[in-house]
């Protein structure tokens, strides 16, 4: 069977996939948003129906949010499926093959999740279900990412260079950290609470607001949660305190590698580029908090702040991966730091590089 | 055998006399403090299912108060009365789905008691029973369909929990809470703030006034000696600053 080093359509089709998945987050995140999670009570029939045969005159209220995200997940398992299949055809190397296989079981736990999360009515469920698209994203970009010609061609046009700035640990660092973020967000929405801190960028008027039990009855009691909302708890203050801490450390991270990646590899580096992508994401993604915050967590705004969160995500893990195919970390080029032997993603062959 | 039958009625005789020597507890709640604005229900007034059900906007109204601070939808429970649940045998709570909303918005029931959900409306609604994940009712957490004209969803409980929440998922605004007892003797007040809990066996007991916003964490408590031609206890619930 031949297996073609260069596959132009499956690369597009693992994009396609990729962004399928990004309005899928889209669609997911306004089911969250709207409160409406669980208006469809049985899964996988939707109101007795099978779900593709669900007559469209009855897709009302939060109906219609969550049969379409249902819908919309069946569409991206199946872009998955065939993806999967792709990829185990004619894709030569060994380990794109198991990603593919990844991405196939992936997208299945994600739907089995968002079902039981439905019929044992648990919010739990819902933050795994959420921590899990966010890395599928990131996996179907990644297979996008090692499908393309660009990747294959990336050491031929430029040679490896020295990672002397310690720049793919601060990737990496900065990366995990989003994530960690999004699990901290992902567990604040599926708490079904609603905003625990109403103002931004102080806390009840204060740096840090009063949380002893007397404050957070006065809190509830003020509050108007006009869908159903649990009462808030000085936990969920703190959750939310932390979620503004941490946007502050990552905002700092991503500038920090934004101009060393610039210093040390140059403005027309594709890491620079992809860097400066990131602070644009990050200063789209803050000020996206701040007005979710100033709309009482309007749906659509909390949503495109989860969509934005997805991708400055993505953006992160494809700069890192990206970082450690171009840059050969500065250990190991001693003792003879003017001849590194390999990069991380390199095929094998010694590539000699020289720091700038 | 003449004998047990005798036995057999004096403790049903005791439990007359007592009921005759019983008496109502009455009073009125009343708020003090500022309570937040009750907004117009801008969700309902938007869905076009829902919104020409009513004539003009509806208010989500957490804090239902009178012209003189009388405060509605407060839960009055006597705390240490030595009374069991009637509950199976008691008539049962109806909650309705009317105009998508629920009706009533706030209510106690009995443990064991049948809370029986109904629908009057022409629109699909979920019932979804969403009693605390972590609390002794668990286990009845459930969401099912109804349908206009759909089948009454009955549910009970066996142990007591604080405004236990019973919700629409299609409608996200619709919700409604109920206080389950394990004996019969509490009322919520209504609009007028009053209250009325019948057939009080006469003692020493600690009542507890209990809002959904503005005590839920902290119950107001007091003492009052019922007798035999009842008693008054009004309480003042003060919204948290």
């Amino acid at each position: 069977m031949t297996r073609p080093i260069n596959n132009n359509w499956l690369t597009r089709f693992a994009f396609a996939t990729a962004i399928a998945t990004l309005v899928l987050i889209g669609v997911g995140g306004l089911v969250t948003s709207k409160g409406v999670g669980m208006s469809v009570p049985d899964w996988p029939t939707t109101y007795g129906y099978n779900m593709f045969l669900f007559p469209i005159s009855k897709w009302v209220g939060g109906i219609f949010w969550e049969h379409s995200h249902r819908l919309m997940a069946s569409a991206v398992g199946l872009l998955t499926t065939i993806l999967a299949i792709w990829l185990w055809v004619k894709e030569p190397r060994r380990w794109m093959r198991w990603l593919g296989v990844a991405a196939f079981f992936g997208v299945v736990l994600q739907g089995v999740l968002g079902g039981l999360r439905v019929v044992w009515l648990k919010d739990e469920i819902g933050i795994f279900h959420a921590a899990l698209a966010q890395m599928f994203f990131v996996l179907l970009c990644a297979i996008t990412l090692f499908s393309s010609r660009w990747w294959r061609n990336m050491l031929v046009m430029r040679k490896p260079q020295i990672d002397g700035a310690g720049l793919r640990g601060a990737l990496l660092l900065t990366t995990a950290l989003i994530f960690g973020q999004l699990l901290l967000g992902a567990t604040m929405r599926h708490q079904h609470a609603g905003l625990s801190i109403p103002d931004f960028p102080l806390a009840y008027h204060k740096v840090w607001p009063a949380l002893d039990a007397n404050s957070i009855a006065a809190y509830n009691a003020q509050r108007v949660e006009t869908a159903g909302e649990n009462p808030i708890t000085a936990f969920q203050i703190v959750l939310q305190l932390a979620h503004r801490f941490v946007a502050l450390v990552i905002f700092c991270l991503v500038i920090f590698c934004a101009r060393a990646t610039r210093r040390n590899l140059g403005a027309d580096h594709p890491l620079s580029k992809l860097s400066l992508a990131w602070v644009g994401l990050v200063l789209v993604q803050v000020a996206l908090g701040a007005v979710t915050i100033w709309s009482n967590k309007a749906a659509d705004v909390a949503t495109a702040h989860v969509v934005t969160g997805a991708l400055t995500l993505a953006n992160g893990a494809l700069l890192t991966i990206i970082s450690f195919r171009v840059l050969i970390p500065a250990r190991a080029t001693v003792p003879a730091a003017s001849e590194p032997t390999s990069s991380t993603f390199s095929p094998g062959k010694p590539a000699a590089s020289s720091a700038k | 055998m003449k004998m047990n039958r005798r036995l057999l009625i004096i403790p049903a005789l005791a439990a007359g006399l007592q009921a005759a020597a019983a008496g109502d507890l009455t009073g009125t709640v009343t708020l003090s403090g500022t309570a937040p604005e009750n907004k117009v229900n801008q969700a309902l007034a938007d869905n076009p299912q829902c919104g020409p059900l009513h004539n003009g906007p509806v208010k989500l109204e957490f804090y239902k108060v009178g012209p003189n601070k009388e405060l509605g939808d407060v839960v009055v429970i006597i705390k240490n009365i030595s009374a069991k649940s009637t509950g199976e045998s008691a008539a049962p709570v109806v909650l309705d789905q009317k105009g998508c909303e629920y009706v009533p918005y706030v209510t106690a029931a009995q443990t064991g008691q049948k809370i029986v959900i109904k629908t009057s409306d022409p629109v699909l609604h979920n019932v979804h029973i969403d009693p605390n994940p972590d609390g002794p009712n668990a286990g009845k957490a459930k969401n099912v369909a109804q349908a206009p004209g759909g089948a009454d969803v009955t549910v009970s409980f066996a142990a007591p929990e604080d405004f236990l929440r019973i919700k629409c998922d299609v409608h996200p605004w619709m919700f409604s809470y109920v206080t389950v007892v394990d004996h019969p003797y509490f009322a919520v007040t209504g609009l007028d703030g009053k209250y009325k809990i019948a057939n009080v066996p006469p003692g020493k007991y600690q009542v507890e006034a209990v809002h959904r916003k503005a005590n839920a964490k902290a119950p107001l408590v007091k003492e009052i000696e019922v007798k035999a031609d009842g008693a008054t206890l009004d309480f003042t619930i003060e919204v948290p600053k």
